[in-house]
């Protein structure tokens, strides 16, 4: 039986592993190289990197970095940050990634969507999208690392970039992000049984019961999250473990 | 050890090398013909769409050479499909290595994604590919088409139905998952074919 996926995600900041609350306040938490050979071993079923600093400092995501983490590790994992091009996503999958993640980019010119699934295979194209539910009760989707926020629903948006060829959606809560108070429950649940693409659900895990929860009532089919893994606050056996026992299927 | 694998436009081909240098060997990824045909042992990966992988084999006349091998060969997720006879990805005739048949997953249930993406069991599993692979292992799957059950069938694995997860003729193996990225289970595999 195919298994839910539980995907660590390594906030790369000048080659630095950190972690934010809310978008803010980052915090070092560790070698990335390392972190991913832990994780790996742990039973990770894969992993993220996302360099966070890319889009608004004008960078290009640490090609260098990727080739390390390719020769080191032995399950898949997606690179994003600040990728533009058809080119920025040669050198990314030629250094040993397996995926890449776009955000604000593809927002801003979706047809590299299309060409990214068309040159690439949907396969690797990931869209990443962080949302943010309003006062209107409506999830509307934010760019640049949650500091710009678009008239555009998340629903539609997840849609039309599914339509382009995005091969998997991943979707950060950002009013869950940093809570360690539970995924996003319902936007994931809309997402994931509308459209036909995996959904991973990211923000706000903090205990084993909430990635529970976003298997079941989210029907997510893999949740991500970063400094529980970071700060050993949850290890990935006895999460696995915990998961498995509760009947979900997973990889152990 | 004198380790091929073949070049062509299709993904995943660094990955496979770089599996190959996390297990302490080495290969070189080519189109050279003569380099394909001299080596130990040919890895054909890839993972794209099958006709037009298919048509830039046969206008390097690379479709006639792998058909044609005589070392251990193995062909991994579209690798695979394409030594199948035919796929079903845009009407494609393939390689016509393996009997089984290439086809598109289909299904009403809205919660089965496709294409399949993630870790699945690999079970029945036949032949020395799979020495101390123990049954029931995961592998990481990738694909929205699979090949049939059929005679060569040397693993299986459950997602809709039951597929091919591996085939096997004389010396053709073929894998739908992808060793590369299927932590110590695929490096078991890949350390077996290089064993073959």
């Amino acid at each position: 039986m195919l298994t839910k996926r539980i995907i660590p995600c390594l906030d790369i900041k000048d080659g630095r592993t950190v972690k934010g609350v809310n978008f803010a306040e980052l915090r070092d938490a560790g070698d990335p190289i390392e972190l991913a050979a832990l994780y790996a071993l742990q039973g990770a079923d894969e992993l993220v990197f996302l360099d966070i600093t890319a889009t608004v400092e004008k960078r290009k995501t640490l090609s260098e970095l990727v080739n390390k983490i390719a020769h080191k590790i032995n399950i898949p994992f997606t690179v994003g940050g600040g990728i533009k091009t058809e080119e920025d996503v040669s050198v990314l999958l030629q250094n040993g990634a397996d995926k890449i993640s776009i955000n604000t980019a593809a927002y801003i010119a979706p047809s590299i969507i299309k060409s990214f699934a068309k040159n690439f295979g949907s396969q690797c194209v990931v869209l990443a999208i962080d949302t943010k539910c309003e006062a209107d009760g409506k999830w509307y989707v934010y760019l640049n690392g949650g500091r710009q926020k678009t008239d555009t629903l998340t629903t539609e948006w997840a849609k039309k970039a599914v339509d382009l060829g995005a091969g998997e959606i991943l979707l950060t809560s950002m009013n869950h992000d940093g809570t360690k108070q539970g995924f996003a429950l319902d936007i994931t649940a809309t997402l994931s049984s509308t459209l036909p693409v995996p959904i991973i659900a990211s923000g706000g895990g903090g205990e084993s019961a909430h990635f529970y929860d976003v298997f079941t009532t989210g029907k997510a089919d893999a949740a991500l999250a970063a400094s529980i893994f970071h700060y050993k606050e949850l290890a990935i056996p006895d999460l696995k473990q915990y998961l498995n026992n509760k009947g979900i299927p997973i990889r152990l | 050890m004198n380790t091929v694998i073949i070049q062509y436009n299709a993904g995943n081909i660094q990955s496979v090398l770089y599996a190959l240098e996390r297990i302490g060997m080495t290969a070189v990824v080519t189109d050279d013909p003569s380099l394909i045909q001299s080596a130990d042992k040919v890895i054909f990966p890839g993972v794209g769409e099958a006709s037009t992988a298919m048509q830039y084999l046969k206008e390097r006349n690379l479709d006639v050479l792998i058909s044609e091998l005589k070392q251990p060969v193995l062909g991994i997720c579209l690798g695979m499909q394409l030594m199948c006879r035919h796929s079903e990805e845009n009407n494609t005739p393939c390689l016509g290595i393996f009997d089984e048949q290439v086809q598109k997953f289909t299904t009403s249930i809205p919660t089965l994604k496709i294409p399949q993406m993630g870790w699945n069991t690999i079970c029945d599993l036949k032949t020395d590919l799979f020495t101390s692979v123990p049954e029931n292992s995961f592998a990481y799957f990738v694909h929205g088409y699979y090949a049939t059950i059929g005679a060569h069938t040397i693993a299986k694995t459950d997602y809709i139905l039951t597929y091919s997860a591996a085939l096997q003729k004389d010396n053709f193996y073929g894998v739908q998952f992808h060793p590369e990225k299927s932590a110590l289970v695929g490096e078991q595999i890949i350390k077996n074919f290089i064993a073959l």
